[in-house]
């Protein structure tokens, strides 16, 4: 913790990102007109452009603070975390991406409410997005608050605070328009925070004789282990783990309605690849940190380790420089991600909640953005903190129970009915969400019952699947009509001909 | 200056009838026997595609715990002083998953083609 004249570069960088999001966003300002803009940018953002700005919005307060600080910990078996992030684009690119974009929807209860014919299953995938989107924007704002009492000794509600109203401000003026350009410069402005000051760090740790991280610390077997601690406990934790972030990464929200800004299908399978590629690089560098941490900073384990690790290494100033700009950083990837959700929650409750009162489209859309941002941020405000990485865990073990089996049973199998994935989502929900609660909830037990509890993934997944394909066999008579028609627009390529629906 | 009287031209509306499309386009769009059996037939290819991609990933987050928890000796083996775990997690996996990603594009979009390819193949009636 510093306070003082030690705050000032980073209080400079911290109000340099603020305002050079909310120039860009400004600037974005000019292109959008239309509500089409809001909500898709009119769908007409190329590969390039769009895969930064995916980068740029997914990589959150977990990607950029928690990985590190949790490897640092923990170990190899915290590396499953990015490694999950990645591999979770990956099946997107292969399951859905093509078809997703295809399918011609806005959001998520939109692609349900075309493949099933049911208000009710829309109605029910507003609600996830909604809950998803919240318990994704919690710990952003909460990791804003951290990394602000940490840069500078200011109050914890300050960073969340901050962070709301820099996004509020550029979510009504431009949506998802302006927000493509903000998401893009903040995913080069992320990878620069993390890879120049690892640059030099590596350089000092090489004048120091390069000690070898791994036997600088601790317990260095541990260390090392690919899963967690506890026998058949820590084997199941690390397989829970892995099936929520491989499968919930297509059913954020946020990233799913990046997919509708790609002009075809076939551009979004290129945008999903060019992702792949710059999750990829970024995620060379949180091992560093934590591999680094080992040799300079054992011993904490904090999200803010991240932002202290430069400090540690290299005292004096050219280490506040570094760490003020890790903290430039830290606020680009709170302000992206929370964007990103921001618009995506806002989207589906203008549109599902505000049609009903004729509100024009982009009054609806910018009441529905205050709603959207103004309750996870006080919620983070009076919560108490859990943890970053943890809470957006969670939020993918619930994106992983729902929208995963909906996405890829109404994208592959004819057979699904809208009183299948109505029985899937709520049993998903149902089972992921107990989770959630208890995970909350609990202090610091262990035993089957726990780990069962607090990462359900690796049931509440499988489950979910094989209730919805069950209950669709038993209401066979209910498949829609148009199912045909529907598979043909979401498979065929744009070059053929054919009736689409 | 002499005043020609300007060229008739011939006015017609935009045609009644589009013009006959691929027949096996039109077969797709009734939802004939044929029709079906070719959506179906990109479908699954489509499909085992994905699962062909899939597999080695789905392997590797499967077998790399069960591994190590059979053989916990594993976390001593070190490639150039880094915990293997390391190597793999955290540097060797993100090379594989992209070029697993642009193998997927690269055949996704090549039976595409194939499936477009066949539609127009069926255009002389």
């Amino acid at each position: 913790m510093t306070s003082g004249a030690d705050a000032v570069p980073s209080i400079v960088a911290i109000v340099a990102v603020a305002l050079a999001t909310l120039a860009i966003g400004t600037w974005g300002l000019r292109f959008s007109r239309t509500t089409s803009d809001f909500f898709v940018a009119s769908r007409s953002v190329r590969p390039g452009l769009n895969a930064s700005a995916i980068g740029g919005e997914y990589l959150s307060a977990a990607s950029f603070l928690g990985v590190a600080g949790l490897a640092l910990a923990f170990g190899a078996e915290m590396l499953w975390y990015p490694v999950g992030w990645t591999a979770g684009y990956l099946v997107l690119l292969v399951l859905v991406a093509a078809p997703l974009r295809r399918s011609g929807a806005y959001t998520l209860p939109d692609f349900a409410e075309a493949r099933l014919a049911s208000r009710r299953v829309r109605a029910a995938c507003s609600l996830l997005v909604v809950a998803i989107g919240w318990l994704y924007l919690l710990p952003q704002f909460q990791g804003a608050g951290v990394t602000m009492t940490a840069a500078t000794g200011a109050p914890s509600w300050v960073g969340a605070v901050v962070v709301a109203t820099v996004v509020l401000v550029n979510v009504l003026s431009g949506g998802m328009r302006s927000i493509t350009f903000v998401q893009a410069f903040q995913y080069w402005l992320k990878l620069t925070a993390l890879l120049l000051p690892a640059v030099v760090m590596l350089m000092v740790w090489l004048g120091d004789g390069a000690p070898n991280p791994a036997d600088a610390g601790g317990d260095s077997a541990a260390w090392s282990l690919p899963l967690g601690e506890g026998g058949g406990q820590g084997l199941y934790l690390t397989y829970s783990l892995i099936v929520a972030t491989f499968l919930g990464t297509m059913g954020l929200p946020h990233v799913v309605v990046r997919f509708y800004t790609n002009p075809d299908g076939r551009a979004a399978r290129r945008t999903t690849v060019v992702v792949l590629a710059l999750l990829g690089l970024f995620y060379f560098l949180p091992p560093i940190y934590a591999a680094l941490g080992r040799v300079y900073a054992d011993g904490s384990h904090s999200d803010t380790f991240v932002l202290e690790l430069p400090r540690l290494v290299l005292p004096g100033a050219a280490g506040e420089l570094l760490s003020a700009l890790v903290t430039a950083g830290a606020f680009a990837a709170f302000l992206s991600t929370s964007s990103g959700l921001s618009v995506a929650v806002a989207g589906v409750i203008s549109q599902d909640v505000m049609r009903r009162r004729r509100t024009s489209g982009v009054t609806a859309f910018r009441l529905a953005a205050v709603v959207a941002v103004v309750v996870p941020s006080a919620a983070a405000v009076l919560s108490p903190d859990f943890g970053i990485a943890r809470a957006v865990g969670l939020a993918f073990a619930v994106a992983a129970s729902t929208f995963c089996p909906l996405l890829v049973l109404g994208i592959w199998w004819r057979g699904l009915t809208d009183v299948g994935a109505l029985a899937g989502l709520g049993v998903g929900f149902a089972c992921s969400a107990t989770g959630v609660g208890y995970a909350l909830g609990a202090t610091d037990s262990s035993g089957w019952v726990d780990a069962v509890l607090s990462q359900p993934a690796a049931w509440s997944v499988p489950l979910a699947f094989a209730t919805m394909v069950g209950t669709s066999l038993a209401t066979r008579t209910r498949v829609p009509s148009h199912v045909g028609r529907f598979m043909v627009r979401l498979h065929t390529p744009e070059a053929v001909r054919v009736d689409r629906g | 200056m002499t005043h020609l009287p300007p060229e008739r031209v011939r006015v017609t509306g935009p045609p009644r009838r589009t013009p006959r499309r691929a027949s096996r386009a039109r077969d797709i769009d009734d939802q004939t026997l044929l029709g079906s059996v070719l959506m179906r037939s990109l479908l699954r290819a489509q499909l085992r595609l994905a699962m062909l991609v899939l597999l080695p990933v789905f392997m590797l987050a499967f077998g790399l715990p069960l591994a190590f928890h059979v053989a916990p000796s594993l976390a001593d083996v070190r490639i150039l002083g880094i915990p293997l775990a390391w190597v793999i997690l955290g540097f060797a996996i993100y090379p594989i998953l992209f070029l697993l990603g642009w193998a997927y594009v690269c055949r996704a979009e090549r039976n595409e083609r194939d499936f477009t390819e066949l539609l127009d193949t069926a255009e002389s009636p």
